[in-house]
Parts: structure tokens; sequence; C-alpha cells
């Protein structure tokens, strides 16, 4: 990770993409701009120092109308667990009835977040 | 042993196991590919030719006018599309003028009725979009429009409601002369027949050169072309073709039997007998020169680009007869355009070489007749909700463009020779031709062929072989 | 014959936030045609995150934002039909629709909304030359493959076009377990969301080609590869600068269009910009009462805007009903005029008398724009000049009318739409 210097960044808080610069100086976050909203201002602190993503996947479904429910994980985890959390969820098969927010896997890949329902079947 | 094998499942090939048919003999279509009409016969224009290109006194003119008279009581006895439209051949030149009025001779001496010059004024009126360089034009009464899948299934169809078989994927390797009759070989195993007819396409000099020392050679010429969207269906209302003339040879621009436009082809010789790749320049020639003999093309309609492969032989003529030195074995060779307005007089002729050779006696059981697949859009409202009452997948729309049913997908499965694939499925129903190239229909299509042919999802194929849609499940690489 | 007031055609995002809000206006009588087997269209394949920020103010997947408004239907007792396709509508609003339940019928609406949506450009279109093999996909056929049948289309991925549905599924494939090698664009900018760029391809390393496009495709059953090239500012492929991928699989990101066959099957005026109707501030078509919205009108980038706009053609198409036969055409209409660097605008016409108090317009611009201005014109006199630091074809664009600085412009002609840079 950088320690010194800039860091152009485009923020995915939102659709708006706002461009945000940090400024860094020995690991601490100097100064933080170009963003347009408080959600800019937390993104580009996690980025630089611990980023993390939503990520969204399908599993499979038995006995319902669908062949794959899909699935997210309920908050955001780290950018490098986003293959353990994909991993995780291969060969997992739910059955009906699930409904939105439903736990599907708890504690995916020892990061603390549940993986959940974001769909009925 | 079979009394005859026929190579090939294009349009001569099934045309002829139709006619032979009409007879008891045992008959078998042994086919490479994994469905009929895959080569030369489901990529072309879709033209009934009215017979005045041929030289006089050719094969090609005589079997041309003879298809293109029996064209249309077969349309109705075999129920397939054909639509006799007319076309014009316009010259934007008077100093071509001279070609224009030898073509219409030629046409006279071929025996071709219904032709006649059309000069400015008229052909303006006959076609308001035509080119306004448009001196006159030749017009051609009796030139028509035909689905070119559904002429050849037809055939097939046909054929093996009267007893013939087919064998797909079944690719001919070597044949070697018995003491009586002939040993093929193929991927799947060896056949013996008593009579072959070669109607293998741009492939047929390869069947040809097994058996006979007068080596032949059929040079795979391909065609480019671009379909348009049926919005442009309109723009023309005949078979529009240009007049070859010091410009070299141009493209034709004609409405099809559903109501598309079609603009092509190109005609550039290659070695490759399955390249059937369009290319950049192909299609950029296509293009230019559609405009030429119609004006305001809408070109920003073009859902589709394709090749095609003609069987050219060098000689420019059809190749029909028993092969000298190797009696029983008969080639129905060289067979490009108007190979397809042609090909039921090449049946019939083929059948009666077949007849001769082997005096085979009528089979009294023949049904000359056959039911396409239903099509509720030709039906009347009544008659579509008395259908829907009695069968509802009639009313399930899969694909929405061409608005084909799963009524109308799953008989074009369940029957004889029914589809395997989605381009089976497409060719038989339209399911994925429309504007949207089968976006939308395309894993629903999926969905019914592995229903109905016992299948997973992961075993349907585009067009056989090595063509699966998806190759594999989520995550199982990870 | 059955009669509604107001009949909805399609049950996505768009007609399920037409039928709420009609409903909410005070119609009961609604109905809902949707095609599908399920109410959500094409959000119920689109399982990412992002969508419902300005409409929730929390960030939803699209199944779970269109529950959101299923739910809505569900409590407010709007009727819908499923696995119903509509086969017609005629130009006094009779609906001929078709299932496999009630056969094909018949029934007459009040008013009517379109809310078809769009479908995807397919290859034929972009004219790409080539065989004509399995594996070459447009990418919202691709996901739904992966996200609704759980299949797999490939495994070595080449996408053109970098439309939002093109990064989105250049990270679902790999998530997936394939390998995306790259993402080519023929523009010199992406026609997707900056911070899809980030996200789904930044992420995974995977480049972004700005100004390439595909030449060539090789395999004869199934791709083998495909041959990219760059291309000059005319969009056309510069000789020398071919490189040849291997892969099995080409997806296909390469624009919408609206579906309005229906449309202009009723005699609906569309917009040669658009491919959508042209409507007024109602999101009227010439037609009186049928109105737009969602993706049938003009292709979004935002679902948000879809549910917007939606709701406003059920609020006018109520009112529409319920006023029936008593609408005088008062004041008279203003053409919008869209120039400039802006490409269209929705609605393209309003009627200063009958508009909301405040009208949204919204537009694309055509190019990519920095710094610049956008501003609104009546007749000679700007009211509007907003600085723009970005502008992308790939983002919609808005302006805000308001009702009462209009009306002091009694004997206005045009306005007029456009970008200035200063």
């Amino acid at each position: 990770m950088m320690t010194v210097g800039k860091r152009e960044l485009i923020c995915i808080g939102c659709p708006m993409g706002c461009p945000v610069m940090v400024e860094m100086d020995g690991g601490e976050i100097v100064s933080v701009s170009g963003n347009t909203c408080p959600r800019g201002d937390a993104y580009a602190r996690k980025e630089v120092t611990n980023p993390t993503r939503i990520v969204t996947s399908t599993v499979k479904a038995e006995g319902g109308l669908v062949e794959m429910i899909s699935v997210k994980t309920k908050e955001d985890i780290p950018k490098d667990k986003i293959f353990d959390c994909v991993r995780a969820l291969k060969g997992i098969t739910v059955k009906a009835p699930v409904h939105i927010g439903d736990v599907i896997l708890a504690d995916v890949a020892g990061t603390g977040v549940d993986v959940v329902a974001t769909r009925n079947a | 042993m079979y009394d005859v094998i026929i190579i090939g499942a294009g349009v001569s090939g099934c045309a002829t196991a139709r006619e032979l048919s009409r007879y008891r003999l045992r008959i078998c279509v042994l086919e490479k590919a994994e469905d009929v009409c895959c080569g030369t016969s489901k990529a072309n224009s879709a033209i009934v030719h009215a017979g005045y290109d041929a030289p006089v006194g050719s094969l090609m003119a005589k079997l041309n006018v003879e298809g293109n008279q029996m064209m249309e009581r077969l349309s109705k006895e075999l129920d397939f599309a054909f639509r006799r439209i007319g076309s014009l051949v316009v010259c934007r030149d008077e100093e071509e003028r001279p070609s224009l009025q030898a073509l219409y001779e030629r046409g006279i001496a071929n025996g071709v009725e219904g032709l006649r010059i059309v000069e400015k004024e008229e052909l303006r009126r006959m076609e308001p979009n035509i080119s306004e360089d448009a001196v006159a034009a030749l017009h051609a009464s009796t030139a028509g429009i035909v689905c070119p899948f559904g002429m050849n299934i037809a055939f097939a169809e046909n054929a093996a409601a009267n007893g013939v078989e087919f064998r797909f994927d079944t690719e001919v390797q070597g044949i070697r002369k018995k003491e009586r009759g002939w040993l093929i070989e193929t991927d799947q195993g060896q056949y013996e027949a008593k009579c072959v007819v070669n109607a293998a396409g741009v492939f047929a000099d390869t069947i040809h050169n097994m058996v006979s020392e007068q080596k032949i050679k059929i040079t795979p010429r391909r065609g480019d072309y671009c379909l348009l969207d049926k919005s442009a269906g309109a723009h023309v209302s005949r078979v529009i073709f240009a007049l070859p003339g010091k410009y070299g040879k141009g493209v034709l621009v004609t409405p099809t039997v559903h109501g598309n436009l079609l603009v092509g082809p190109t005609a550039i010789d290659t070695e490759d007998k399955e390249g059937v790749n369009t290319t950049r320049a192909g299609l950029d020639q296509v293009l230019r020169k559609a405009g030429e003999n119609v004006k305001d093309l809408p070109m920003r309609s073009v859902i589709t680009s394709f090749a095609g492969l003609r069987a050219h032989e060098e000689h420019h003529e059809f190749m029909i007869g028993e092969v000298e030195g190797a009696d029983g074995f008969v080639d129905c060779a060289g067979i490009e355009s108007p190979g397809l307005t042609a090909s039921p007089a090449i049946g019939v002729m083929v059948a009666g070489i077949v007849r001769e050779i082997l005096q085979p006696e009528e089979n009294p059981q023949f049904v000359g007749t056959r039911k396409g697949i239903l099509n509720p859009q030709e039906l009347s409202r009544e008659e579509r909700m008395r259908l829907l009452a009695e069968k509802p997948a009639y009313g399930n729309i899969i694909c929405r463009c061409e608005m084909v049913t799963e009524g109308e997908i799953v008989d074009a499965i369940r029957r004889p020779l029914g589809a395997r694939s989605l381009d089976g499925v497409k060719r038989r129903t339209r399911a994925g031709m429309g504007r949207c190239q089968a976006g939308f229909c395309s894993p629903r299509v999926m969905e019914i062929l592995a229903r109905e042919c016992g299948k997973t999802i992961g075993e349907i194929t585009k067009a056989g072989g090595a063509s699966k849609i998806v190759v594999g499940v989520n995550k199982d690489a990870l | 014959m059955k009669t509604y007031d107001i009949i909805i055609i399609g049950g996505g995002p768009a007609g399920l936030s037409a039928a709420v809000c009609a409903k909410k206006s005070g119609t009961d009588s609604i109905l809902i045609l949707e095609r599908d087997k399920e109410l959500g269209g094409i959000l119920n394949q689109c399982i990412h995150n992002g969508f419902g920020l300005h409409t929730f103010k929390e960030e939803l997947t699209g199944p779970e934002y269109a529950e959101r408004f299923i739910e809505q239907v569900k409590e407010l007792r709007i009727e819908y039909k499923l696995h119903t396709m509509v086969m017609d509508i005629s130009s006094d609003k009779v609906v001929t629709a078709m299932n496999s339940t009630d056969g094909l019928f018949e029934l007459k609406a009040g008013a009517i909304i379109l809310a078809m949506g769009c479908r995807e450009r397919s290859r034929g279109a972009l004219n790409i030359p080539g065989y004509r093999p399995a594996g070459i996909f447009s990418a919202g056929t691709a996901q739904r493959l992966v996200n609704m049948e759980g299949c797999l289309p490939g495994r070595k991925v080449v996408i053109l076009g970098s439309g939002d549905i093109g990064l989105i599924m250049a990270r679902r494939m790999t998530l997936e377990g394939a390998q995306v090698q790259v993402v080519a664009e023929l523009m010199p900018y992406s026609g997707g969301l900056k911070r899809n760029i980030v996200q789904c391809l930044d992420d995974y390393g995977i480049p972004l080609k700005l100004s390439h496009t595909v030449v060539d495709i090789r395999g004869k059953e199934r791709v083998e590869g495909i041959t990219l090239a760059q291309v000059d500012e005319k969009g056309r492929p510069i000789p020398g600068t071919e490189e040849a991928y291997e892969c099995d699989t080409l997806l296909l990101s390469v624009g919408l269009i609206p579906e309005n066959e229906l449309s202009s099957g009723m005699g609906v005026e569309l917009s040669r910009v658009t491919s959508g109707p042209v409507v007024n501030e109602s999101l009227e078509t010439n037609i009186e009462g049928v109105f737009a919205c969602g993706n049938v009108l003009h292709v979004h980038d935002l679902v948000d805007f879809v549910s917007e706009e939606a709701a406003a053609a059920g609020r006018n198409a109520a009112r529409y009903v319920q006023t029936a036969g008593m609408r005088q055409a008062a004041g008279c209409t203003v053409e919008i005029r869209a120039v400039d660097g802006v490409r269209y605008t929705v609605p393209s016409r309003i009627n200063v008398e009958r508009m909301e108090d405040i009208q949204t317009l919204r537009f694309r611009v055509g190019g990519v724009y920095k710094n610049c201005f956008v501003s609104v014109y009546l007749d000679e006199e700007r009211i509007l000049h907003r600085k723009r630091p970005v502008m992308a074809p790939g983002e919609m664009e808005e302006v805000k009318l308001k009702r009462e600085e209009l009306l002091q412009y009694p004997d206005l002609q045009t306005i007029t739409v456009k970008l200035e840079e200063v």
C-alpha cells in the first residue's frame, strides 16, 4: 500500500462516480478532496486503507419456480476475500421457500459477514 | 444392402430421395451434418429464377425452367412458403440495353414465359424505390421467392414419411466398387448399396473422385449476404437484379417469403469448403453494390449477415448422370444457382436415371403430400382460439420477434427428422431469426430442446458437433 | 370485451412503478400484462448491487429493488397477468393478448402505458465479419444464462462494448470462474458508468481497450478466437493494428434499442434519435391517452430514474382517465430543441398550462464534455446555465423547468437545451 503521495480514485459509492483525491503521508490520510458527499469521503478512506466490496452471486435452488437464487454479502467484505467468498458458495443448494434476507451462508470465508438471499423463491 | 444411398441431405439430395420414394426401394440418405439443409441449401438467395440466365440448350436452362414450373404445385403439396413475385433485371445505362435485349431473347429461347422489357416510367410505378439511373428492366413474371429451408425440409420429411431412412452426423470417407453395388465407408460404419447418388454439394468432387479417374473440381464460391429487418421488407416488391455489365456482376435486392429484405451476394472463390465466414471486404461490397439499383436502402436495419458457398464447377453446368466406368454411381454435382429453383426437376431427373438402372416397381403406399409445422399466425382468429383451447402450448410465445410459440417449437422437435439444435429449430420455426437474433429466446428454446430430447442444457448445441452453447455450470472451475 | 381504466404493457420496473402510482392517484381499474413468468422484468437477472440509492436511499440488488415494487403492487391489489404476450394494440386502445390459460383475448383500455423496455443490439447490427459459431452472446443473454439458469456460457471471454451490462458481465463471468481477457470499446470513451469500470474491470485487472473493435471471429463450430483492431475517429479499423485473441466466447454489449414494435403498430410517432415515442409533458404520445415510460421511451442509465419517470406516467394516465372528456387543450405546446451536444430531450414538447410545477427534462449528450455548461433558453433568453465537470454519453443528464417561470413567457415559441463552453 502506498504511504506517501496522492491517489486518485473514482468513488463507487453511487453511480455518480465522483473523482476523489486522497493525500497520504506516512501511512496517514492527510486529506480527501473531490467528493461531493460524505459517502465519497468514507469510500476513499476505506479504499486506501482497507478496500472492501459487496459480493453478489447465485446458489442453486430446489423445489421452487427458479433454478437459481441470487445472493449477496450482507455487508461489504475485504476485497482480497472476494474469491474465497464465491468459492465458499460453490456447491450450496437451498430449498424453497426462500425469502429476501434469509441467511444462505453465515460468516462467509471468515469475514464475519453473512451471505443472504436477494430474491424470493 | 440398400437399393439406393444418397450422399448429402441438401435440397438436391432430398428432392431425389422424395422422387425415389415413389418406388419400392430401400433408400438411405447419408449426411455429415446433424440436420438436413446445412450446406449450400441453407445460405443462398432463396430465389426461384425464371430461367433466362443459363445458356440456351444447357441442362441448367432446361431444369431451371422445369423446376420453376413445378414450384407452385409442389409448394402446395409439400406445404412450404413460395411466392411468385416476379423479378426485374435493371439496366442503368442506355449503352447496356443490348445486353438487356440479349437476356430477353435468351429467356425466350429457353422457353421462359412472361418476359417483357419495361421502360423507365412503368418501372418507377412498379418499384418506386428503383434507382434514379434505371432506364429499363427485364420483367420476368414467373420468378419468385421460396423458403429454402422450408423446401429442403419438406422434401426430406415427405421422403422420410414414405420410408426413406436418414443418417445424420455420418461422413462418407471412402467408396469402393463391390461385385454387386457399392461399399460406402463412413465414420459411423459401412453401408452397402446397389446405387449411389452423389449430391454432396461443394464436396461432390471429393465423392466423385473416389470412384472415377475422370477427376472433377468443385470450387466453393462464397457469397456474402445481409438480411434486413421486416420493417424494410416492403422496400421492393420484386426480386431486383443488376444487369451484369461493365461494372461487373451486381448484387440482388429481394423481399423474403417471411417479409425481410435480403441483399447480396458477393462471389469470391475460396479453397475452404467450410469457409462460410463473411469478411469485411465482402460485406462492404454488398452494402455498396446494393444501393446501385435500389435507392434509400435502410442499411441501419441489417439484423444479420451470413455467407454461403455455391458448388461451382468450371464448366458452369449441372453434372447429372451415371458416371462413366462406375455403374450405378450417379453424379448430381455442380449444382449451383439456379440449383434451388431446379431442385424439383433435378430430383425427377436423378430419380429417372436411378430408375433406369434398378427398374423398381411403383410404391403403392406413396403419399405425395406433407403438412408443415402449423403456423398459428396464418390461422383466422376463430381457428386460432380453437387451437389454443385444445393445445395451450400455442398460447406461449417463445420468440417474441417472430411470435413463435412453444407449440410450434415442440412440433419442430417431435416430427420425423425433427430439430435437435437451436439452428434446427430456427430453420423450421424462425425462432431466433428475428430482429433480436435469438437474444431473448435462445435460453428458452434450449430449455424446450433439453426437455423434449431428454438432454441437459449443457448438451444442447447451436448446430450439432462441438457447437455447444454453454460450456459448464457456475463455479465449476473455482 | 373486458375494460380497464389503465392497461400497462410490461411488468418490469417501469410498468410496476407506473401501476403503483396510478393506483395511488385514485384509479382502481388497472391491469399489468407481463410476458415473463414473474414480475420485475430485467431486474430479476440483474443480481448485482447498486440499485435504489435515489429511490430508497440504500443500495439494493436488482431482484430486491423489483421486490419493493412487487410488494406494493400486491398490497394495492393491482391486477396482473403473467406469461401473457401482447400481440397488438389498436389506435382506439383495444389490446389483443395471448397466454396459454386464457387463449387469445381482447381488452379495452381507457388509457395505455407502454412499458415494454428494450432489447440488445445484436452482432448483425454491427456487421462484424467472420464465422457464426456457438459462443457469441449478447451480454444480457449471457447474464440470463449465468444468473437465472446457472450455466456458464464460456471459459475464455472477450467482451465487445463497455456498456454497463458488458462491464457487469465481465465481473460476473470472472466470479463464476471464467477468464475475461479484455473489454473492447469502439468509441474513445466507455458507454458505462465510471464506477462499473472501477469495480468490474479495475478490481480484476481486466483491460479496457478504447477505440477498438472486433474485426474477425474464428471457429466453425464454437468460437476459437477473435481479432481486435484499433479504429480511427470514424470507427474504421486501422490496418496493421490487428491483435488476435484466443477465446471460446464473445459477449456483445453494444447498445440497447427500445422495443417499439407494438407502439409503431398502433401509430405512435417515434423519435429517430431515441427510437422511443415522441412524448409531451405528460409522457403522452401523439395518441391521446397512450403514455410511455422507462426504457421503451428512451434507454436509461439508472433504474431509479425509470421508476421516477414511470410514476409520472402513472399519475398522468390516472388523471387522464379521471378527467376523460373534460380536458380542454388549454395553452399551446412548445417544442424543445436539443442542439449543440444535446442529442434529445424527453419530453420533447411541453404544454406550459398543463405541465406540473417542476418538469424534469432528461437527455443524453453526444460525446465526452469536460467543464461544459448545460444551458436552457426560452426563445432567446438564457434561463439556466449550469456547469458540469464531466458529461458522457453513458450517463443521463437532466434539467428541471419551473412552470411558474415559464408562465412568465406567454409568447414562448421554443425551448432550447444545449451545451456551451462558457
